[in-house]
C-alpha cells in the first residue's frame, strides 16, 4: 500500500462511528450478541463502526469476550 | 458522528434469565444473602481481571507483583463502580457480561495511568522527524511522501485548535496511548477521541483542498 493511502486511510473518519461514550455503554450488550453467533454490526452499525476505528474500545471488547469464552465458567 | 438509535437505549427491561435475576436478587437484598453474594462477585472480578492484565501482560512494560497489584486494584474499583449503579442493570445482557464490562474498563484506566511510571514518555515534544516511521511510511519511498509530510505539519499547524493540535501530537506524534492521554488530561475517552476524530476529518478536508488527497485516488 502506498503511503498516501495509507495516511488518507487514518485522516478518514466514518460519520457513523458512535464515539467511545455509545460504544463502551452498549459494549455489554454487543458482547453478548458476538458470543451468541448473533449479527451484532447489524444491530448497532455505529458502534461497529467505532470499533473499527477506535484501537482501545475494540482491545476492551476483545477483553470481554475473552472473559466470557474463559472455560472457568 | 452518528448515534446508537434510540431503540437499543430504550426502557423495557427485558426479561433476566435465571441467573442474572439471582444476581440482582442477592445483590439488592440484605443480609447474609447480600454478603456472600458480594463475596462470590468479588472472587469473579478477581479472575476476569486477572485474565485481562495477562492478556495483555506482553504488550506492557509491567510484570509480576505489580500486575496482580493492578488486577487487585481494577476488581475492587469495578466492585465499587458496580454495586453503586445496580439499578442501571436492564437485563439487556447477561449479569455476568454487565459485570465483567466494569473490570475490563478498570483494567484500561489503569494500564493508562500506569503509563506515565516509565521514565522516558513525553507529551509535548514535536519530533516531525519521527512521523513517517511512525505512520510505517518506507524510507525508500521517500521521493513520494515528502511533500505530504510537510502539508500534515502545515495543516496542523494551521487548522487545528490548539486543542487539538495538543491531542494530535501527542497520539499520532509522540504514540501515547489514548488511555494514557486520558489519564494525564484528566479527561476521558469519549472527549479524547472526538477531539481525535475532528483533527482527523479537519485535517483531510484541508489536505484534499490542497489536492493532496486525491493524489492516491488518481494513481490507482
Ligand atoms: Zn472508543
Amino acid at each position: 500500500m502506498s503511503e498516501w493511502s495509507q495516511l488518507e486511510r487514518f485522516l478518514q473518519t466514518d460519520p457513523e462511528d458512535v464515539g467511545c461514550g455509545e460504544a463502551m455503554e452498549i459494549m455489554h450488550v454487543y458482547a453478548d450478541l458476538v458470543q451468541a453467533g448473533a449479527d451484532p454490526e447489524a444491530r448497532y452499525p455505529g458502534v461497529a463502526a467505532h470499533l473499527r476505528a477506535c484501537g482501545p474500545c475494540a482491545e476492551d471488547l476483545e477483553g470481554l469476550l475473552a472473559a466470557l469464552n474463559d472455560p472457568h465458567d | 458522528m452518528g448515534s446508537v438509535e434510540p431503540a437499543a437505549h430504550g426502557d423495557t427491561t427485558a426479561t433476566l434469565d435465571p441467573e442474572s435475576a439471582e444476581w440482582v436478587r442477592a445483590l439488592a437484598g440484605g443480609g447474609a444473602g447480600r454478603e456472600r453474594a458480594l463475596l462470590r462477585l468479588h472472587e469473579m472480578l478477581l479472575r476476569v481481571a486477572r485474565g485481562e492484565v495477562s492478556r495483555r501482560a506482553p504488550r506492557l512494560s509491567i510484570s509480576g507483583p505489580e500486575l496482580d497489584d493492578l488486577a487487585h486494584q481494577a476488581a475492587a474499583d469495578a466492585m465499587m463502580a458496580l454495586t453503586g449503579k445496580l439499578e442501571q442493570f436492564r437485563g439487556e445482557s447477561r449479569f455476568t457480561t454487565w459485570a465483567y464490562k466494569f473490570v475490563i474498563f478498570e483494567v484500561s484506566g489503569k494500564i493508562g495511568r500506569h503509563y506515565w511510571r516509565k521514565p522516558d514518555v513525553r507529551l509535548d515534544t514535536e519530533d516531525w522527524e519521527r512521523l513517517p516511521d511512525r505512520m510505517g511510511f518506507d524510507p525508500a519511498h521517500q521521493a513520494e511522501w515528502h511533500d505530504l509530510i510537510v502539508a500534515l505539519h502545515r495543516a496542523v499547524d494551521d487548522d487545528l485548535t490548539p486543542h487539538q493540535r495538543r491531542v494530535f501530537i501527542a497520539i499520532v506524534l509522540n504514540g501515547i496511548p489514548l488511555d494514557a492521554l486520558v489519564a494525564e488530561m484528566d479527561s476521558n475517552r469519549n472527549a479524547i477521541y472526538k477531539t481525535l476524530f475532528d483533527a482527523r476529518r479537519k485535517l483531510a478536508a484541508s489536505l484534499a483542498a490542497r489536492g493532496y488527497l486525491n493524489h492516491y485516488a488518481r494513481r490507482s
